[in-house]
């Protein structure tokens, strides 16, 4: 009798649950490093495929995409994260006001309306006002489905910081300013780098939203990579995913590092 | 009660309370122009007459819910009936998406139990491990499947090589491709709802059910079940809502026979054949379904409460 927490075969569901999030992108992973031209056969282990993303034909093509997909995802975090922070404040410590239910449902539409759905949406805007489709209209995309992932650590970093800090600040002469910059933001910083962290990561991800507003001639490395897997899988693809990969788990595990001891920080300091 | 105020004159939430306007105005001029405004013109839109390449005409009409639900035959003098291409299209993809959340609830909730009953520190690692694969570009995990899905890709050579068939079987371009392909592509949804729903039950309630000589599995359905119904809910509505209108795994996994909404709506505004006002009514139409699906889950969540 293991208890009640116990129940068989949950164990091997976890490990199939993790085998089947995992398999695909090992295979990949491991195919990357495969000397043969052919995408089936097993050659060898190389780096060629490596070599050809930076040197080969297509290494124009993808350092072009790859510069517009970290130029957008650097400014669309940074914007986002922006804005996001000044809607926590408003909603965590702004206390009840008129619209904030409405607020709540407006910062979460993004992630509620389903993503084909606002390219669509997006896409008639921009035709609608006559904006041309390029780099703009992918940046200000970006941007706008960006805010509520950015929202969703800042204000959960927000919620758990007591406005008793602010408060004894502003009691011992310190400006509503100061109080701020000396006080909340430090505490606030690990929300701040979380939610620029996700924002990025999911700006740098995206495809089908840019891939309506991108117009002709514009890519970033999404839509580079599925322009290429439309004419068939070719081995340095695949060493694009497995860099991508690698760059994304670093990415969430900094996130992840810099909450939790932003979290044991925040726990010493009581 | 409100803070005494400080001597340089205000209380710190006096100040976020004036400040709610200026604050919030940036979400809401983004959003608000560069999202609700748009959605409102889609539906606009959807009443309006097709131009040639791709534009639209000002001029209001049925015509796209009519071309969606209605035949009228080749030369459209026959009486109108019932146009079944693209209700199949719709119907397909409600029944994958359900299957899927389906399949993510069968695998998700033993993992997520299995978690949540770990030891306390030991949990965030296994929490990380399920987070990764969801932060990995969507594009190319469905390129991976791809892969591996091929006629002489891994998942055949293992197959062959242990005997279970002589020739590749062919998976991909099938329902079933995109079946695996939404599953592997939203799990992470389902397990991590499920979590937090656990991590908060109350194993006493499991004791109790014990004591009471109910076995393990009467305690799970009867007493952890319609407790942690809440996650399970939000579970199956992200793994639902994006799999109805998913794009890339019926794109890439599925091929041109095995079309869901996602596609159909990409179709309408690809280069001069596309039919905006189509595509955007199919939008509309979409975005119902998802609008009926948040305000069942809604309904029920708030019968749970009460």
């Amino acid at each position: 009798m293991k208890g009640v927490r116990h129940y068989p075969g949950f164990l091997a569901m976890t490990v199939a649950c993790l085998a089947v999030l995992y398999v695909p992108l090992i295979v990949v992973a491991v195919y990357s490093f495969n000397a043969s031209t052919s995408i089936t056969a097993w050659g060898g282990f190389s780096l060629r495929w490596y070599a050809d993303v930076f040197t080969g034909p297509e290494a124009e093509r993808f350092g072009l995409a790859t510069w517009n997909s970290i130029t957008i995802a650097l400014v669309a975090a940074s914007v986002a994260t922006a804005i996001a922070t000044g809607a926590a404040l408003a909603m965590i410590r702004g206390g009840r006001f008129r619209g904030r239910q409405a607020t709540y449902a407006l910062i979460n539409l993004p992630l509620m309306v389903p993503e084909i759905v606002v390219a669509v949406a997006t896409l008639i805007f921009f035709a609608t006002i006559g904006m041309r489709t390029g780099y703009l209209t992918v940046l200000l995309a970006h941007i706008t489905f960006c805010i509520p992932f950015a929202y969703l650590p800042i204000a959960a970093r927000l919620t758990g910081i007591e406005a008793s800090y602010e408060q004894a600040a502003r009691d011992l002469y310190a400006t509503q300013g100061q109080a701020f910059r000396l006080v909340l933001l430090p505490l606030l910083g690990p929300g701040l780098v979380s939610g620029w962290l996700l924002a990025f990561i999911i700006s740098l991800d995206d495809f089908i939203i840019t891939n309506f507003v991108k117009g002709a001639g514009m890519e970033t490395l999404p839509t580079a990579i599925f322009g290429s897997v439309k004419q068939g899988i070719k081995p340095n693809i695949m060493a694009i995913s497995t860099l991508m990969l690698a760059v994304s788990i670093v990415f969430v595990s900094l996130s992840y590092l810099i909450n939790r001891r932003g979290r044991s920080a925040a726990h010493n300091r009581e | 009660m409100a803070a005494p105020a400080g001597p340089s004159g205000g209380s710190s939430a006096a100040t976020y309370a004036r400040l709610v306007r200026p604050l919030l105005f940036p979400t809401w001029a983004v959003i608000g122009i560069l999202l609700l405004l748009p959605v409102l013109i889609m539906v606009v839109y959807s009443f309006l007459t097709k131009e040639f390449r791709g534009g639209v005409d000002w001029n209001f009409t049925l015509a796209a819910y009519d071309q969606f639900f209605l035949t009228r035959g080749l030369f459209g003098d026959e009486p109108p009936r019932i146009e079944w291409t693209y209700i199949t299209i719709f119907w397909r993809s409600i029944w994958q998406a359900a299957l899927a959340t389906l399949l993510c609830l069968v695998v998700g909730f033993p993992t997520a139990w299995y978690i949540a009953t770990r030891p306390a520190h030991t949990r965030p690692v296994w929490l990380f491990l399920i987070t990764i694969p969801y932060w990995v570009n969507l594009l190319i995990r469905t390129v991976s499947l791809r892969f591996i899905l091929r006629d002489n890709g891994p998942l055949n050579e293992a197959i062959m090589a242990l005997g279970l068939s002589d020739a590749p079987l062919p998976i991909l371009n099938t329902d079933l491709a995109v079946q695996i392909g939404l599953f592997y592509s939203y799990l992470p949804f389902m397990v991590l709802p499920i979590y937090a729903a656990v991590e908060r039950y109350n194993f006493a309630l499991s004791e109790a059910a014990a004591d009471l000589y109910a076995n393990r599995w009467q305690t799970l359905t009867e007493v952890v079940l319609p407790v942690v119904r809440p996650g399970i809910a939000a579970g199956a509505i992200l793994v639902f809502i994006p799999a109805l209108g998913a794009f890339l795994a019926p794109d890439l996994l599925g091929g041109a026979k095995n079309f869901m909404i996602g596609s159909l709506i990409d179709e309408q505004f690809r280069g001069s054949q596309g039919n905006w006002p189509f595509g955007a009514a199919v939008s509309v139409i979409l975005m119902t379904l998802v609008l009926i699906a948040l305000l069942v889950q809604a309904r029920a969540a708030a019968r749970e409460a009460a």
